[in-house]
């Protein structure tokens, strides 16, 4: 596969997940894990892996036996396919880092009800070739992890003034207690919504004139 | 022949005069804190104002609008928030809170008139939320340096924890300071705080909530000159009143007499100067009473029942986001129509 260079259309699939498409900035899908586990940028980035390594394993494999799942049955056997790679993520996570299991909670096994990879799974793994299928996961996953990213650094540098548990501003820092709570997880989201929405109209607004 | 479109009766007021006489209310308030707490008090005003007048202009800026410095409305946000926050407030987190005010409070609901919540209510609210712990730090009033030194903590670096002040209540010498409001010292200790104190002001309390009786004074001038609707504060008051007395009455030593609930805290300051925000509080007659007096009984349920020892910023809070709903559902009749 990989000695095959990708084609345009690939390189778009793959930018419009990032960017485009991007499922947190621009779609606002799996809003759960972005507001519950982005307290720190290392959480985040778990999340964010975690979430991309299941999305493309699960995506390619459905892609591969989209010939062969009925129609009537084909949510059921997503979530089968899903929940095996969660299950298999779930102890990669325990074994590599008992810590972010333990940060992550809950929400590493919530990864099956994650609508974003239920939603590729179903718009376009089930209609395309396995490797349009895998470069789309990519993307998506690769979006996700930034969405994530942006929103866990933010929290994390203002809630506790560090940045991947590496201390910024020294030990007087003030930590703002709102960004580790809920709410500070909602402020931020939207703060980076509307940077997101502020520039895609500044976009426009060139294009027009 | 002329047509013109109603209203055709107009007083000859605007949004910018009302909103210049609530800042010639509000003067007073200041200029008794900045006798109280000196140079601190004074920054802190002067900071928190032009934080809110930079984002007013920022936002203005970013969305492309009109200038809105010149309707007052941002000043008044920063006199007011300036008026809830503790005299030895660190400066940066007034500047976080004025910003917050005027952003999250007004700019992203669409400016003036569109916000649903009061922006100074909700700068305070945001930064109770991230520095819960330097908005509940009092400083002593009329200490003796107060015209020529800064309280330590007001001068706090960006970013920093606010500087101990401990060390410069010791050196002023501020004969028995506890550093805890008398709505605090009630709540955790049952001390009834001399009613004296609480008039002059020398009781802990937040910049602009010291003097119960100069609040009303001030309230009264916009009362009378119709600036205001009478009713809100009536409303507020007299409610946070029955109840404080009913449970006075009924419940016994458990509650705190009423003089404290009155003249302690922002109850006043709210019910004057905040719950009574046009831009979020109801328009009809029957509305104004119940949302006046939703947010009176709240006030002393919070300071009751809850963790918190100050309970008007979540209850003015509160009968915001019921406002509209109030006056929906109750609207005068019109006359001579059946219900």
């Amino acid at each position: 596969m990989s000695s095959q260079p990708l084609q345009a259309s690939n390189m778009e699939q793959l930018l419009e997940g990032i960017w485009k498409q991007n499922p947190v900035f621009v779609m606002a899908l799996g809003m759960c894990p972005a507001l519950a586990v982005t307290v720190s940028a290392f959480n985040a980035l778990g999340m964010g892996l975690a979430t991309t390594f299941v999305l493309i394993c699960s995506c390619t494999l459905i892609s591969m036996l989209r010939r062969f799942i009925p129609r009537e049955v084909r949510i059921a056997t997503y979530i089968v396919i899903i929940a095996t790679f969660v299950t298999l993520v779930d102890y990669i996570i325990q074994a590599v880092s008992l810590a972010l299991y333990e940060a992550l909670g809950a929400f590493i096994q919530l990864i099956v009800v994650n609508c974003i990879i239920l939603g590729r799974a179903e718009a376009h793994a089930a209609k395309n070739p396995p490797l349009s299928a895998m470069v789309n996961a990519l993307g998506m996953g690769i979006g996700f992890t930034i969405g994530l990213f942006a929103l866990g650094s933010v929290r994390e540098i203002l809630g506790a003034g560090k940045l991947f548990g590496l201390s910024l501003f020294g030990e007087h820092f003030q930590p703002w207690v709102v960004m580790v709570l809920p709410p500070g997880g909602f402020f931020v989201l939207g703060l980076w919504l509307l940077f997101f929405a502020w520039l895609a109209k500044r976009k426009e607004a060139q294009h027009g004139a | 022949m002329q047509l013109r479109a109603s209203p055709h009766l107009h007083s000859g007021r605007d949004v910018p005069t009302i909103m210049r006489h609530v800042v010639y209310a509000l003067l007073p308030i200041c200029a008794f804190s900045i006798w109280q707490y000196g140079l601190s008090s004074l920054a802190l005003i002067v900071t928190v104002t032009l934080s809110c007048l930079a984002a007013e202009r920022i936002s203005n800026k970013l969305s492309g609008t009109v200038n809105t410095l010149s309707d007052w409305s941002a000043t008044i946000t920063g006199v007011l928030l300036a008026l809830t926050l503790p005299p030895a407030f660190p400066l940066w987190m007034g500047t976080v809170a004025g910003f917050s005010a005027v952003w999250l409070g007004k700019s992203l609901f669409g400016g003036l008139g569109h916000n649903a919540f009061n922006p100074a209510l909700v700068g305070r609210a945001f930064v109770q939320a991230a520095f819960p712990t330097a908005i509940t730090t009092w400083a002593p009033a009329f200490a003796p340096q107060r015209f020529t030194e800064f309280i330590p903590s007001t001068l706090t670096l960006p970013l920093m924890q606010p500087n101990d002040i401990s060390a410069w209540v010791a050196a002023n010498m501020v004969d028995g300071f506890t550093g805890a409001t008398p709505l605090a010292r009630w709540k955790f200790e049952h001390f009834v705080y001399p009613v004296q104190d609480m008039i002059t002001g020398a009781a802990s309390a937040s910049t602009g909530e010291t003097s119960a009786l100069l609040l009303v004074l001030c309230g009264l001038y916009l009362i009378a000159r119709k600036f205001m609707d009478w009713r809100i504060p009536v409303a507020v008051v007299g409610s946070a009143l029955l109840l404080a007395l009913a449970f006075r009455l009924f419940g016994g030593d458990e509650y705190p007499p009423v003089h404290l609930v009155l003249l302690s805290g922002g109850l006043m300051l709210g019910a004057l100067f905040m719950a009574t925000d046009m831009a979020t509080s109801p328009v009809s007659p029957r509305a104004v009473w119940a949302y006046g007096a939703i947010i009176g009984v709240v006030t002393i349920l919070i300071r009751y029942f809850g963790g918190l020892t100050e309970g008007v910023m979540y209850a003015i809070l509160f009968g915001n986001a019921l406002a509209p709903l109030l006056d929906k559902y109750l609207q005068p009749k019109v006359f001579g129509a059946r219900r």
